[in-house]
């Protein structure tokens, strides 16, 4: 049984270290390359084998110590971010739509990279409102299609640099904030990509008997591609989707939909998800004196579990989820703490998974 | 071409009874193909060559389905009451005709406005087939009907209803035709009921399991007075789509299409549609995943009885198609 | 094969025993997503019916009754053993704010009772007084995040955040109708285990009690995918809207009428049913003089939905006894109904062949 203290200082500082450089790579849904390159170089010491899936989702294989056939189990954390597409360019200013759901409140002024024929900063604008139809008022947001970005290049450069269908990605770096907490882009859901970095770290010192699939998945954001072919490709018997959820902060709710940042990871309870394991995780984090909180997903869950549960004959599946502030901003906000949390959680579930585990999960009427 | 353009469109096909269309395909391709069949969900394949080096599996898709109505209730005078199959608008609908898959025809009319509608809903239209009462309609619930109309050629661009996606499913039976040689194992699908949700294209694709998919389908233009904002016109060539709203193609496919359109010289544009979504969605998620594009054919008033193409641009994506489909594939 | 004509009236079909069954079933707590209550009454009663059964990963029961005869047909029959209903979100002394678990009006929960949780414990969605609202106020619904389930004091350390609730209307027949709540799809579960224990020995039977049906028809998707039939049939409840309009005018818009017959059908949101599936049931209904009718196209969704566009495609249809009140306390069917769709059933699937499939859809 491992325990958290001095032994994971080095590790996660490492961790905050990867996270940070991810943050600052683009890799909008559908064009993850960029972030998928890192993660592989990443994963390359923790893993037996790497593969990528056939739209790009990355497949790390922990073998287990169990004799074959070993049973299966999948983590998947998204590794798209969303961002925005040039759809025109007029007078060297982009026109541009969202790639995932982003919020046009948050666009004036942002910096950005335009990743054209080479990579060109740049910001998002607003034009003034006399340059705006009638119902674009002041104190109205103003809606995307009615912001440009602005490269500070002159038309023709842009027209030889820019086309349509580039993509612009946020361009502001991590910041780390006081007390543990990182603030960036993408911490949807870089942050877990870090928690399953972590367990992969953690599972180097373990004699887990199932195979451990790690599976940095693809357009989550868009349409659960890759939730939904990475599971058919590995047809794990257990999955674990890790995403990210709403921390208690400015504006949001203060009630059963947020929770406190840094102060423990939770786990999902609905439809998505297995009740043999809520049960199990929350018994592990228990057992561990982790502190943990319960997510209410009375219909679906929002990540890829929703996917990856409907796979050809159906997946028991349990959702990880880590509070962070301001989803779907720059400026997002996260815990290093609650990140190690994760990725703990998950190792010592994986090192106590027995090698039967499958006959004993069990609906709960069934004796 | 544009004889068989004429058929195609001209046939009634709603999504769910394309029986009409696949008959009319059937004749065109199965002297060209090495099979010939038909699944579950009604979807035509037809699969032409073998893989050699340097060839993939590939399936292609054209949805052989139009929008159309379905009726609901037929009231004690004989007029009809319907509902909407795939995304019908209701502001293109009133004073048109209509023609039911029996053959009765009718037009479409509405109650009268009050002051503050205004544009007539669906629940406030009705189907008049000239029926002198319930007894005598030729029609029934839970019959279905299609906007007629016949094409207009006015020589460069062609107008007609169900150009979506009539002119792709035209644009595959020639790249069949034209086709001489080609390195991949080909699956040219004729699928059934996109309109309704790519329904026929999801199960099409899980039977052949290809290692790439290509849609072909009509995209909008921004090209009309005070029209929708957007790259694509008429007349500038096919479009290869970058993402729609129900996908983002493969990067890798866009620059093999974009790259192979320059190389042969052929016109191209790049289009980003922000709503709206073809075959090439349902090919990408199915199994353990696939690469996809789309060649979208411009179009004007989409979803309208008089959708327009560009006739070359037509000719080009026939053209961009033959050219990519004949030569190996190494996707970077 | 000659065609046979039967009464239905007098088919034994539909007894005592089985309103029995579907009494249990109605009283029954299953929200989606947490259907463990009707699975053990389905394994239940289907244990000596079925040659195999399984509950698999999300919970579907899905029991095979074998073929005992060649050349079999693969059909798969589903039905969906979840219901609407709510899960309590947050609480203190005993009342609990809640969401609600698929398509529920909110206006249909003020001063209602319900039960929650395993041990089907009493509580109430109360309103305020109308003695201290306003006329005004009382013109709109009153919200959801306004309404609490209120448990009483007591019971509040037994009821916890996550678990689900649903009305608590009681099973009743009033004359010719079956009144009670979660009749949609309770119908349709009684009806299946029906259809096992007639299964023609042409027939290899793949029953899917299905999961989650009103959050998305999960459960259906990976059963059909399991199953892999040749076609599918999906048994369900849809609304009869046939009640008069205010104005008196013939009103074009009811989906179906009670004492209609078995609803057959042809489009709805999420299918456009097999022609030759809907061709073969109206045979059948005419064959055996059982009355049926074409539930109106357009809007909603069965099981079929998500069955159809599993592997490389499956005919489906689906057949539904019509129900008024669809997803409140209440909804109300007849008996004469629901004899009718499962006789148009059992004669659907003793005249199915494998000839069906020979013609292109």
């Amino acid at each position: 049984m491992g325990k958290k203290g001095n032994q994971s200082q080095k590790p996660m500082a490492e961790i905050k270290d990867f996270l940070k450089n991810l943050l600052s790579l683009p890799g909008l849904s559908g064009y993850e390359d960029p972030v998928r390159s890192v993660i592989r170089e990443a994963w390359q010491p923790l893993v037996d084998e790497l593969s990528v899936s056939r739209i790009g989702s990355l497949h790390g294989l922990k073998k287990g110590f169990g004799d074959e056939p070993r049973p299966r189990i999948l983590l998947s954390a998204h590794m798209d971010a969303i961002g925005m597409i040039v759809t025109g360019i007029e007078a060297g200013l982009l026109r541009f739509t969202e790639i995932g759901g982003v919020d046009a409140r948050i666009l004036p002024g942002q910096p950005v990279t335009v990743h054209g024929r080479r990579e060109l900063p740049g910001y998002v604008v607003q034009p003034p409102g006399w340059l705006l139809p009638e119902d674009q008022a002041t104190n109205k947001a103003v809606e995307m299609k009615y912001l440009f970005v602005d490269t500070g290049l002159r038309a023709a450069e842009v027209n030889e640099l820019v086309r349509v269908g580039d993509l612009v990605s946020f361009a502001q770096p991590p910041i780390e904030l006081t007390g543990d907490l990182l603030a960036g882009h993408s911490l949807d859901n870089r942050a877990s990509v870090a928690a399953v970095t972590a367990c992969l770290q953690e599972l180097q010192h373990i004699r887990h008997i199932w195979d451990v699939w790690a599976v940095a998945s693809v357009q989550e954001e868009e349409t659960l591609g890759g939730a939904y072919t990475s599971s058919f490709a590995i047809r794990p018997d257990l999955a674990v989707a890790i995403d990210v959820t709403f921390a208690r902060g400015p504006g949001s709710p203060a009630n059963y939909s947020t929770f406190p940042l840094g102060k423990g990871v939770t786990l999902g309870w609905g439809p998505n998800i297995h009740p043999a394991l809520y049960e199990a995780f929350k018994k592990l984090a228990e057992k561990l004196d982790m502190p943990y909180h319960d997510d209410l997903m009375p219909r679906m869950s929002g990540t890829d579990a929703m996917g990856i549960q409907v796979v050809a004959e159906g997946i028991p599946t349990m959702v990880l989820s880590m509070p962070i502030r301001y989803m779907h901003t720059p400026v997002e906000v996260v815990s290093m703490k609650d990140i190690a949390r994760t990725g703990h959680l998950m190792a010592q579930f994986i090192a106590e998974l027995p090698v039967d585990y499958m006959q004993m999960l069990r609906w709960d009427d069934e004796s | 071409m544009k004889p068989l353009i004429k058929k195609l469109v001209e046939a009634v096909g709603p999504s769910g009874y394309e029986g009409a269309v696949r008959e009319l395909v059937k004749k065109e391709v199965t002297r060209l193909a090495d099979e010939v069949r038909v699944d579950a969900l009604g979807n035509l394949i037809v699969r032409k060559g073998k893989q050699s080096a340097g060839g993939l599996r590939i399936m292609l898709s054209a949805h052989m389905d139009e929008i159309g109505i379905i009726a609901t209730h037929i009231d004690e005078d004989g007029f009809v009451r319907f509902t909407t199959i795939g995304g019908v608008g209701p502001r293109t609908l009133i004073g048109g005709r209509v023609q039911f898959l029996n053959g009765a025809f009718g037009v479409i009319a509405g109650e009268r406005l009050t002051a503050t509608d205004p544009v007539h809903s669906f629940e406030k239209m009705f189907i008049d087939l000239g029926a002198a009462g319930k007894a005598d309609c030729p029609v029934k619930v839970g019959d279905l009907a299609i906007f007629d109309r016949p094409m207009m050629d006015l020589g460069n661009r062609l107008v007609a209803k169900s150009m979506d996606d009539r002119i792709s499913v035209a644009v595959l039976i020639e790249t069949l035709r034209k086709l001489k040689n080609t390195p991949h194992e080909l699956y040219f699908v004729f699928s059934t009921q996109e309109e309704v949700g790519t329904r026929g294209a999801t199960t099409a694709a899980y039977g052949i399991d290809p290692d790439l998919g290509i849609a072909v389908d009509v995209t909008a233009t921004g090209d009309t007075p005070k029209g929708m904002r957007m790259a694509v016109k008429l007349g500038a060539g096919p479009a290869v789509k970058v993402r729609d709203g129900g996908m983002l193609s493969d990067p890798r496919v866009v620059r093999w299409m974009a790259d192979t359109a320059e190389a042969a010289k052929i016109p191209y544009q790049l289009e980003i549609l922000e709503a709206g979504f073809t075959d090439a969605r349902a090919i990408q998620l199915t199994r353990a995943g696939v690469p996809v594009g789309c060649l979208s054919i411009p179009c004007r008033y989409v979803h309208s009885p008089s959708e327009m193409v560009d006739y070359n641009d037509v000719r080009h994506a026939v053209s961009l198609l033959t050219v990519l489909l004949s030569n190996p594939i190494h996707l970077q | 094969m000659t065609p046979k004509k039967t009464s239905p009236s007098t088919s034994p079909l539909i007894g005592a025993e089985q309103i029995a069954l579907l009494e249990r079933l109605s009283n029954a707590v299953a929200v989606s997503g947490a259907e463990h209550e009707v699975r053990k009454i389905v394994m239940a009663e289907i244990k000596d019916l079925a040659d195999d059964i399984k509950v698999d990963a999300l919970g579907n029961v899905l029991a095979t009754k074998h073929a005992r005869q060649e050349p079999a047909l693969r059909v798969m029959l589903a039905a969906h053993m979840d219901e609407v209903g709510f899960m309590l979100m947050d609480g203190e002394d005993g009342l609990y704010e809640f969401a609600t678990v698929g398509g529920i009006d909110v206006r249909q929960l003020p001063g209602k009772t319900v039960l929650v949780g395993k041990d089907h414990l009493p509580g109430v969605i109360g309103a305020k007084p109308i003695h201290h609202t306003t006329a005004d106020e009382r013109r709109n619904a009153i919200s959801l995040d306004s309404l609490r389930i209120d448990v009483g004091n007591e019971n509040g350390k037994k009821v916890h955040p996550g678990d689900r609730a649903t009305f608590a209307t009681r099973f009743q027949q009033l004359g010719p109708s079956l009144v009670g709540k979660a009749l949609d799809d309770r119908l349709g579960v009684v009806t299946l285990i029906e259809l096992l224990r007639h299964a023609p020995a042409h027939i290899e039977l793949l029953a899917a009690f299905t999961v989650q049906e009103e959050v998305g028809l999960r459960g259906a998707r990976v059963a059909g995918y399991a199953l892999d039939p040749q076609l599918a049939f999906a048994l369900d409840s849809t609304p009869a809207g046939d009640l008069p309009s205010w104005d008196g005018a013939e009103s074009p818009r009811y989906n179906t009428r009670l004492d209609g017959g078995p609803a057959i059908y042809v489009a709805d949101q999420g299918t456009l049913s097999d022609p030759r599936l809907i061709q073969h049931l109206l045979q059948t209904a005419e064959t055996f003089g059982i009355p049926c009718q074409i539930r109106q196209p357009g809007g909603g969704g069965t099981d079929a939905g998500a069955i159809h566009k599993q592997r490389a495609g499956i005919p489906v249809v689906s057949v539904s006894v019509p129900g008024r009140y669809a997803h409140t306390a209440a909804l109300v069917a007849r008996l004469d109904d629901w004899q009718h769709t499962l006789a148009l059933m059992v004669h659907a699937l003793e005249r199915l062949t494998p000839a069906i499939l020979e013609q292109e859809r």
